[in-house]
C-alpha cells in the first residue's frame, strides 16, 4: 500500500522535470504490463480449460470427480483413478522427502562449515536442476530393479503389509517406484529452499539460546526451526507442487493403469500422466473435453495447494518469524 | 496445355545441348505446368512441405527427406508425434500430409468428404511382434487365440496348459504373467488389436480394434521405446512392439501360428508376403480404407500381425486448404511418388519391407488422379 502512494508522488514530481518523467512512467507501464501478462496467462489458461471441458461437464456432471471408469469405447469418463493416483504418489513422496530434506537443510546450515558446506550446497542445487526425463530414465532402467529386488521384499517382510497400502505386488512399474523417484526429485528442492530460510535466522537468536544453556539440538529444534518455519512450509509446498504436476518421470514409471487403488505395489496413473499419454491423440470430441476437464481439476488442485500454503505461511508469520 | 508442354519440352532439349542451363528450362517448365493462378514463379518458390504423424515410419521418412533433399532441394519436415496426432493435424489442416499406421476411421472419412475427400497412399509396411521376457527361456510358440486370452486376462500364469501344451520343451515358470501394453494412443496398438479381434471373439466383442483400448489387464509404457524398456525390466512379462524395436533391443519374440497353420518368425519378408496377397484387392485411393487389413493374411510364410502405414492427404488441396498453392501440392505429390518408387530402396537397410508392385501401381494411379480445384496436378 505504501508503495503505491510513494510511486504516485514520485510520478507527479518527475512529470514536471520532463524527460526523466517520461522514462519513469514508461518503465512503470512496462512493469505493469509484465504483471498483467502473468495475470492474463492465468485467466487465459483457466478460461481455455473451462471452455474446452464444457462438453464433458455437461455429459458427466460433477460425478466426473468420483466415477471410476475412463473408457473411450463406452464414451464414459471418470477422473477418480487419476485423482487417487496423484494424491497417493504425492503424499508418499512428501512424507519421505519432507523430513529428509529438512535434515539436509539443517546439516548444511548448522553443522557443515567452510569448503565442505559450499560443496554440499552446490551438489544439492545441481541435483535440483536435473531434468525430470533423466530421473524417469534412471528410474526405469536402473532404480526399478533395486526397488523390485530389495526395497519391495524389505517392505513385505515388515508388519506394514497389514496396511492396505502395501498389499500384493502387482507389477514392477507401480506407485511405490513413482513415489520414491518423486521423493528423490523434490527433496533437493525442499532442502534448497529450507536452507535459504534457515540461513536467515539471526545469529542473535541462536546466541540467546546458547546463553540460556540450551544444547545444540535444543537450539535447532527450539529456536532455529520455529523461527524459519514459514520458509520451510513454503519450501515443502513448492516440493508438493512439483510432485503433483510431475509428468515425464511419473509417466515412465507408474505403469499407466487406470484403477482406483491404495496399494503402492499396484500400477496406477496420475492426472499428469493421463494427459501426457492421451493428449493430441484422440479425435473423439468428448474424450478431448474430458482430458481438458482433468487439466482443469489439476489446475484447481494446484491453485488450492498454493492458497493453503499462503494461508499457513501468513498465519505462522504473524507469530513472529519476520 | 499439352501443346505448351511439348513446346517447352523442345526448348529444354535444345538448351541441354548448350549446357547446364537445361535445369533452368526445367524449372520454368515446372512453373508453367503449375498453371492455375500462381504464375511461373510457383514451381521454384516451394522450398519445403510439412507432414506429421506415425512414429513407426519416422526413421524411414527421415531417410527419405534427407535423400530427396539431396536430389531435388525440397525440404520435407516430418514431425514424429504419433499416428493419432498426425491425423488430427491433417483434419485441423495444419499439415499437408499425415503419416498414420491406421487408415481414417469411418467418421473421419465422412468428415473429410466436405473438403473434397482424402486419399490413402500405403507407403510402407510394418510387422508387430509379440514379445516376452521369461528367465531362461528364449524361444516360445503362441497362437492368436492364446495371445488374446492373455491380453484379456483369462490366461494369467506362464504354466497355464494353453501355453505349456504349445511349448512342451520350454521350462515355463509357475509365475504370473505381466501384460505390457502401450499407454498412449498408437497405430501399433491399432494393428495389434485388429489382429486380436480377427482371431478372438472375446477380444472383438470386448476391447475391440482401436488405438487406445480399455485394457483389461497389465501396465502401460509410452511409445514403442517405453514398452521395450518395461519388457526388459519386468520379468515374466508379455508385450508387443514394432519388429525393429524388438530386434534392436534384443527382446525375445514369439513364433506365431499364421493362417496357413505354420509357426513363423517375424521378418520383413513375412510382411511382404502378407501384403502381396492383399495388394491386388485394395480399394481405390479415394475410397474408405477403414476396413483394409493385411492382418492374419493367407500364405505359407506370412507373418500374421502385419500392417500398412499410410500417407494420408486431401484429394484436392485447392478445395481443402485456404493457403496452399498448386505448386506446393505438386511438390508434395512428387515427393510421395518418389517415396513409393525410387525411395523404396532405402527401406530394407532400415528393416522395413519393400512395398509390393500392385500397391505401387495403385498408389501411382491415386496420385495421378489427384486434383487442385478440379485440375489434375501430376502429368503422367
Amino acid at each position: 500500500m505504501s508503495g503505491t502512494t510513494e510511486s504516485t508522488t514520485t510520478r507527479t514530481d518527475l512529470t514536471a522535470t520532463g524527460r526523466t518523467g517520461l522514462g519513469d512512467s514508461a518503465f512503470r507501464i512496462l512493469t505493469l504490463l509484465a504483471g498483467l501478462v502473468v495475470l492474463g496467462i492465468l485467466v487465459v489458461v483457466a478460461g481455455e480449460l473451462l471452455v474446452e471441458s464444457v462438453p464433458n461437464i455437461a455429459h458427466e456432471g460433477v460425478s466426473f470427480l468420483w466415477k471410476t471408469q475412463w473408457s473411450t469405447r463406452l464414451n464414459r469418463y471418470g477422473a477418480l483413478p487419476f485423482v487417487t493416483g496423484t494424491v497417493m504418489t504425492s503424499a508418499l513422496a512428501l512424507l519421505l522427502a519432507g523430513p529428509v530434506s529438512l535434515g539436509i537443510a539443517v546439516l548444511l546450515t548448522q553443522y557443515l562449515r567452510g569448503v565442505l558446506r559450499e560443496v554440499f550446497v552446490f551438489l544439492v542445487e545441481l541435483v535440483a536442476g536435473i531434468p525430470s526425463v533423466i530421473y524417469g530414465l534412471w528410474g526405469l532402467l536402473f532404480f526399478s530393479s533395486i526397488v523390485t529386488n530389495y526395497v519391495t521384499p524389505a517392505i513385505r517382510a515388515t508388519p506394514l503389509t497389514a496396511l492396505p497400502f502395501f498389499g500384493p505386488v502387482g507389477a514392477s512399474s507401480n506407485m511405490l517406484l513413482a513415489s520414491l523417484v518423486l521423493a528423490l526429485m523434490i527433496s533437493p528442492i525442499i532442502s534448497s529452499f529450507s536452507r535459504e530460510s534457515l540461513v536467515r535466522v539471526p545469529q542473535d537468536q541462536r546466541d540467546a539460546g546458547v546463553a540460556l544453556g540450551l544444547t545444540r539440538w535444543e537450539v535447532i529444534t527450539g529456536v532455529v526451526i520455529p523461527y524459519a518455519r514459514a520458509g520451510i512450509v513454503s519450501a515443502v509446498i513448492l516440493g508438493l507442487g512439483r510432485a503433483i504436476g510431475e509428468t515425464m518421470a511419473v509417466t515412465m514409471l507408474i505403469g499407466n493403469t487406470q484403477q482406483v487403488t491404495v496399494n503402492y505395489f499396484d500400477p496406477a496413473a496420475t492426472m499428469s500422466s493421463l494427459l501426457a499419454n492421451s493428449f493430441n491423440q484422440t479425435s473423439n470430441p468428448l474424450a478431448n473435453a474430458a482430458l481438458f476437464e482433468v487439466g482443469l481439476v489439476l489446475f484447481l488442485v494446484a491453485f488450492v495447494v498454493n492458497s493453503v500454503a499462503r494461508a499457513i505461511i501468513s498465519s505462522i508469520s504473524h507469530e513472529g518469524s519476520r | 496445355m499439352s501443346k505448351q508442354f511439348t513446346r517447352f519440352g523442345e526448348a529444354v532439349s535444345r538448351r541441354k545441348v548448350i549446357g547446364g542451363l537445361g535445369t533452368v528450362g526445367a524449372a520454368a517448365l515446372a512453373g508453367c505446368g503449375g498453371g492455375g493462378g500462381n504464375g511461373s514463379s510457383g514451381g521454384s518458390s516451394v522450398s519445403s512441405i510439412a507432414g506429421s504423424g506415425s512414429s513407426f515410419v519416422a526413421p524411414l521418412m527421415s531417410k527419405w527427406a534427407t535423400e530427396y533433399n539431396k536430389q531435388n532441394g525440397l525440404k520435407v519436415n516430418y514431425a514424429s508425434i504419433g499416428s493419432g496426432g498426425g491425423v488430427s493435424n491433417l483434419l485441423k489442416k495444419t499439415k499437408v500430409f499425415a503419416g498414420s499406421d491406421a487408415p481414417l476411421q469411418k467418421n473421419q472419412y465422412q468428415t473429410v468428404q466436405s473438403d473434397g475427400g482424402a486419399v490413402h497412399v500405403p507407403e510402407s509396411l510394418g510387422a508387430i511382434a509379440p514379445v516376452f521376457n521369461v528367465d531362461g527361456v528364449s524361444s516360445l510358440k503362441v497362437t492368436g487365440p492364446v495371445l488374446a486370452d492373455i491380453f484379456l486376462g483369462n490366461v494369467t500364469s506362464w504354466d497355464d496348459p494353453k501355453l505349456t501344451d504349445l511349448n512342451p520343451d520350454a521350462n515355463l515358470p509357475s509365475a504370473d504373467i505381466t501384460v505390457v501394453h502401450r499407454s498412449d494412443a498408437s497405430g501399433t496398438t491399432y494393428g495389434f488389436t485388429g489382429y486380436l479381434s480377427q482371431v478372438s471373439d472375446g477380444w472383438k466383442n470386448g476391447p475391440g480394434q482401436t488405438e487406445s483400448p480399455d485394457w483389461p489387464t497389465g501396465v502401460g509404457g509410452k511409445g514403442n521405446e517405453g514398452v521395450a524398456a518395461k519388457m526388459k525390466q519386468q520379468s515374466n512379462a508379455i508385450g508387443y512392439v514394432e519388429l525393429t524395436y524388438a530386434k534392436t533391443q534384443n527382446i525375445d519374440i514369439f513364433s506365431l501360428k499364421n493362417e496357413a497353420g505354420n509357426f513363423v518368425d517375424a521378418s520383413p519378408e513375412g510382411v511382404s508376403a502378407a501384403a502381396a496377397g492383399a495388394a491386388s484387392s485394395l480399394p481405390k485411393g479415394t475410397a474408405d480404407w477403414s476396413d483394409v487389413s493385411i492382418s492374419n493374411a493367407p500364405g505359407e510364410k506370412t507373418w500374421p500381425i502385419s500392417t500398412f502405414t499410410y500417407v494420408i492427404m486431401y484429394q484436392d488441396f485447392g478445395q481443402a486448404y485456404k493457403n496452399v498453392s498448386e505448386a506446393k501440392m505438386k511438390a508434395t505429390l512428387e515427393f510421395v511418388k518418389w517415396a513409393i518408387t525410387d525411395g523404396q530402396q532405402y527401406a530394407p537397410p532400415l528393416h522395413y519391407p519393400q512395398l509390393p508392385d500392385p500397391a505401387v501401381k495403385l498408389n501411382e494411379q491415386t496420385l495421378n488422379n489427384m486434383t487442385y480445384n478440379g485440375n489434375v496436378v501430376l502429368q503422367g
